[in-house]
């Protein structure tokens, strides 16, 4: 009860917690900071109108008849005139919506369109998103870089645009990856790969979360996107690309973690640790998460989830290693220097 | 055994059995009401620890499971099997047999699914009762990734209920083609009668392909095929197709049968008759057809080809076209008339204005790009349970207060009804309203919690509080039910001066349903012999 | 409520000789019910077959239909002139010609076995020589699962017929001219599947 008290605690921080960026925590589709959720949102601000009208009207009509034609006391008893219908409002009727769905729906084709059948700039940023129960892992094949749950992107500008197109698979069964205010969803579905693409026009990490049902920890496969300007990102990219960080003073520490299981499923670049059915942790504390945006990336934090990850993320993949407190200690300190 | 249950458990008679439907139906409604309220619950604050995520994902797999399965689905055929022999004028179904047999079959699918409660923890702690949301997307429900039965309960109560239904829809269609009392075309028969003719039809079409599914999901999963098994080469993406060439549809199967209740209820309540009967049968001819061909716009998202995107988007515009008309003719039924607002009509006027807004949600949602952001989420959620909610859960109330009391002789309290009608109203805005907001703000569907700081935490506490007055109108229905039965006032055959045949026999009907089987000369029987001097015969 | 000729309770006019002009004909309920067990029926198959065709070619290893399949000509000779070996019969009770009627229901009988013993001979020919099974890859799901559900409506089929068969045998089939027509109907409705089948699984899908 303790120990998940302070968890809530910690995760209480979670979306406001920035590590100094600024997080657009509120991820409201209509407003949009990419291309993609401007066509959505074009599009649907023309539905909207339509729609809102139409209730006007026939909300309307329905309200003016409850009033105008209920029973009245002083009314005499006998039925009133049986109507059987009229041919000519039928056809009214009919014409009438038909006319609005041809509207809708060649608006709906533009957008449509547009999202789905753009041609790619030559350099645009390619990234290789995987979904996993319960957390994302993000490969940019030109760069040589392997991370997870965190996608940094170039911020891209009217001087100089910058698109990442993506491209999602699943290692496991189907998710979907939904960052409300850059694009719509794309399901990410095993043995087929689907694409998609963002050009975000504003600093700042758009918070996003898994779309599709994918098992217990659905609800905790959270997406961070940090968009930040093309300076920054190629600094967090030459970092991303070199080997972990090796620290002659924690030689000890580095070698406790090489002798546990925990090489079985992560990769630590530069080290035996090559394992691939967990994220990599070669940089783990350039991310301001743990847990795919559960928790924030304090020491901690870090300790508590390595300590135990089925006390924070129930049911996640990540078993109890049930290590002891020298070991667990070594394996944070060893963990924590990995920028 | 007291001979009033063996009765009840041997009976063929198709009334005894559409009571039989609608009661356990409305027994099923209540439980997944209360798995609902405890979603809610969890749901009303950020990091609830009030149910861990499994058995929330339990809660919302069974909820949804229960309520189209074992409410929506009996209460057709509870509906269709208690009024369609009385209403076309004849004695019984075309099978009574078979009636029993659905009822049974049906029975027995509910209480297998619910069996996985109580029968103990399966493989590697993860419990039996299924947790794969109602429509079960592969590859999730593959061994692989779901161990243990509880995926098996799901796919065997269903495949059982499935086949109940299809026995019902038989039934119907047979009894409608085969057994109209003389002078009763197809022309003449109540609306009521079309739009279970209608529904029968797509049964027919619907759930074959979810038993399909069921079976190759039961193959994969124990003989070690691979129709949905990734790793062999097989399609995640086929069992949605085939899941949702049902799915579709059978929204509509749920919400015609209360299309039909307020076909009914409306015109007879407004003192006129039903404004364009030919297009209203027209219309649900049309949904029917049309309605078979949308599927895919539960897919959006899953990366179908531009062309095919905008093929289902416009079609499922479409299918708007044919469910506006019959909400005009409904308008236009009231326009003109007395109307009378008693309980019965305060349903149907509650079910018109959330069923337009309703369908404008729908129409917005078959704007694929918006339906690229906001399928998935609450907004969706808000969508269908304004649909299932607030249009058919709505309808069905006015019905069963409309017909309660022919079946028990017995007038519902128009007091408590009146309760029942405000507070579900209160409730139903509360929760449904605030959760399309949810969605906008990019709120996904299916998680057992969230964080705070999202924009979701206030409109997740008012959508939890409204289900306090949910549960309170609910409450009103049940101790209305019970204390009508008990001491209602004495319906008589006819307590709401109505016009089809059901209501030219006595309240509740013989077991024969007529001493004399009726000839009828057009679709107001009644009507014509209440107004010899002015009958429907003479304008049809 | 007016009097009126009160109609027989099945709502359709039974023919009762000069006196009456029937009136008031709607069809016969036992047929009506029948064709809705088609379409589902047929639905049913059609999505079994959707999967068949779908999955052509898209298996990632193990033998190729190809490789193993040897149409199924005598087999189909059987199940198809057991259609109208069955339409004899159901003329022979619908004239009262017991004794025929029994004969050419036995012979149905005996093609709609031959037809079984044929599928479970082709079965076990590929299980054992060429190991395919439902489980191999996509050809041997989609093959068992599609040719395994015509079966299994063969094999009901049967078990009515032979019902009917042993009814006859009793004497108690006399006057049951409607209810076998219905069984031939769905013996009839069982060889067109298996039209459809052989053609996609055979024809096509090799």
């Amino acid at each position: 009860m303790n120990c998940s008290l302070r968890i809530a605690g910690a995760l209480f921080a979670t979306a406001e917690f920035s590590f100094g960026q600024n997080v657009h925590s509120v991820a409201n589709i209509f407003r949009p900071q990419a291309t993609p959720a401007d066509s959505v949102y074009n599009v649907s601000m023309l539905m909207l109108a339509i729609c809102a009208a139409i209730f006007v009207v026939v909300g309307g009509l329905l309200t003016f008849t409850i009033v105008r034609f209920r029973r009245r006391k002083a009314d005499d008893p006998r039925e009133p005139a049986q109507v059987y219908g009229s041919n000519r409002i039928e056809i009214a009727w009919t014409v009438i919506p038909v006319l609005i769905v041809l509207v809708l729906g060649m608006a709906t084709a533009r957008a449509v369109v547009e999202v789905q059948d753009k041609r790619m700039p030559a350099d645009a940023l390619k990234v290789t998103v995987i979904g996993h129960q319960w957390w994302w892992e993000f490969r940019y094949p030109d760069l040589g870089i392997v991370t997870a749950n965190e996608l940094h992107v170039p911020l891209s500008t009217a001087a100089k645009p910058a698109v990442a197109a993506l491209r999602l698979e699943s290692a496991d069964v189907a998710h979907s990856f939904w960052v409300p205010q850059l694009a719509g969803k794309t399901d990410v579905i095993p043995g087929i790969t689907n694409n998609m693409w963002i050009d975000p026009r504003q600093a700042g990490v758009f918070l996003g979360n898994c779309a599709e049902y994918c098992g217990m920890q659905h609800a905790n496969m959270l997406i961070r996107i940090i968009v930040e300007p093309p300076a920054e990102f190629e600094r967090w990219a030459a970092e991303q690309k070199l080997d972990a960080a090796v620290d002659p003073h924690l030689a000890e520490a580095r070698g406790m973690f090489l002798s546990l299981n925990c090489i079985n499923c992560h990769t630590v670049s530069g080290t035996e640790a090559k394992g691939t059915f967990g994220p990599d942790l070669s940089h783990l504390m350039s991310r301001t998460t743990l847990g795919s945006g559960m928790i924030p990336n304090t020491q901690e934090n870090l300790r508590a989830w390595i300590k135990d990850p089925q006390a924070i993320k129930r049911g996640n993949l990540m078993p109890n290693l049930q290590l002891n407190s020298r070991e667990l200690d070594e394996v944070a300190k060893y963990l924590s220097s990995l920028k | 055994m007291p001979s009033r249950l063996h009765e009840w458990i041997v009976t063929v008679d198709h009334k005894r059995l559409g009571i039989l439907y609608i009661a356990t139906s409305l027994f099923f409604f209540a439980v997944a009401g209360v798995l609902a309220a405890l979603m809610r619950l969890q749901l009303a604050f950020p990091n609830a620890t009030f149910v861990p995520p499994e058995v929330f994902n339990r809660l919302m797999t069974m909820h949804g499971t229960t309520m189209v399965f074992l409410v929506g689905m009996p209460f057709f055929a509870g509906l269709a099997n208690y009024l369609t022999p009385l209403m076309i004028g004849s004695r019984d179904m075309a099978f009574p047999r078979l009636n029993a047999f659905g009822y049974w079959i049906f029975l027995f699918g509910g209480m297998l699914l619910y069996f996985s409660y109580v029968a103990g923890e399966g493989l590697a702690g993860h419990g039996t009762a299924p947790d794969v949301g109602w429509f079960a997307y592969a590859p999730l429900t593959e061994r692989a990734f779901s161990r243990g039965a509880s995926t098996d309960y799901w796919i065997l109560s269903i495949i059982l209920t499935g086949i109940g239904t299809t026995a019902s829809a038989i039934n119907v269609i047979a009894t409608i083609v085969s057994m109209r009392c003389k002078g009763m075309t197809l022309a003449r028969m109540p609306l009521f009668v079309w739009l279970m003719l209608v529904v029968s039809s797509m049964v027919l079409f619907a759930l074959p392909p979810l038993t399909a599914g069921q079976v190759m999901l039961l193959l994969d999963r124990y003989l070690g095929a691979h129709f949905f098994d990734t790793q062999a080469g097989g399609s995640a993406v086929l069992w949605q197709h085939f899941f949702w060439v049902f799915g579709h549809p059978e929204v509509y199967i749920l919400m015609l049968p209360g299309f039909a209740c307020a076909s009914e209820i409306i015109p007879v309540f407004s003192r006129k008759p039903m404004f364009g009967r030919p297009a209203m049968i027209g219309a649900t001819i049309g949904i029917g057809m049309l309605s078979s061909g949308v599927w895919a716009h539960h897919m959006f998202s899953v990366g179908m080809t531009a062309s095919s995107n905008i093929y289902f988007a416009v079609a499922s515009m479409a299918v708007g076209i044919p469910t506006g008309i019959k909400i005009f003719n409904w308008l236009g039924t009231m326009y003109g008339g007395k109307i009378r607002f008693d309980t019965p009509m305060l349903f149907c006027i509650g079910f018109l204005f959330q069923f337009l807004i309703a369908g404008l949600t729908g129409i917005m949602l078959a704007v694929a790009p918006f339906d690229w952001q906001v399928t998935d989420s609450y907004f969706v959620v808000a969508h269908f349970h304004y649909v299932l909610l607030g249009g058919l859960l709505f309808t069905l109330f006015g019905g069963l207060y409309y017909w309660f009391p022919k079946a028990t002789g017995k007038m519902l309290s128009e007091t408590l009804g009146k309760w029942h009608f405000w507070l579900l109203v209160i409730g139903f805005h509360l929760t449904f309203d605030t959760l399309h907001f949810a969605g906008i703000l990019g709120m996904p569907r299916r998680i057992y919690t969230y964080a705070p700081g999202r924009g979701w935490e206030t409109l997740n506490l008012i959508a939890s509080i409204g289900v306090i007055f949910q549960a309170a109108g609910v409450a009103c229905l049940v101790w209305n039910i019970i204390r009508s039965l008990r001491k209602g006032k004495p319906a008589g055959s006819d307590p709401w001066d109505a016009w089809t045949l059901e209501w030219a026999t006595a309240s509740p009907p013989p077991e024969y349903n007529f001493a004399v089987l009726p000839e009828v000369r057009s679709s107001r029987p009644l009507w014509d012999l209440k107004h010899p001097e002015d009958p429907d015969w003479r304008y049809e | 409520m007016t009097p009126t000729i009160a109609a027989n309770p099945t709502g359709a006019l039974q023919e009762t000789g000069a006196l009456k002009q029937p009136e008031w004909m709607l069809p016969d309920r036992g047929r009506v019910a029948v064709l809705c067990l088609f379409t589902t029926e047929f639905t049913l198959f059609s999505i079994f077959v959707v999967a068949y065709i779908f999955y052509i070619g898209k298996s990632l290893s193990g033998p190729m239909p190809s490789q193993v399949l040897e149409l199924p000509i005598w087999a189909t000779i059987c199940l198809l002139s057991s259609s109208i070996t069955v339409a004899i019969a159901e003329r022979a009770l619908k004239s009262n010609q017991i004794q025929r009627f029994k004969v050419w229901t036995g012979v149905t009988i005996l093609l709609g076995l031959e037809f079984l013993r044929n599928t479970a001979v082709e079965w076990s020919h590929l299980i054992r020589d060429f190991h395919l099974t439902i489980s191999t890859n996509l050809f041997g799901t989609t093959f068992y699962s599609l040719v395994g559900l015509h079966a299994s409506h063969v094999a009901i089929g049967l078990m009515l017929l032979l019902l009917a068969f042993v009814l006859g045998l009793r004497g108690s089939m006399c006057g049951q001219a409607r209810r076998f027509e219905l069984l031939a109907w769905y013996w009839h409705f069982v060889d067109a599947v298996w039209v459809a089948v052989f053609t996609v699984v055979y024809v096509i899908g090799r």
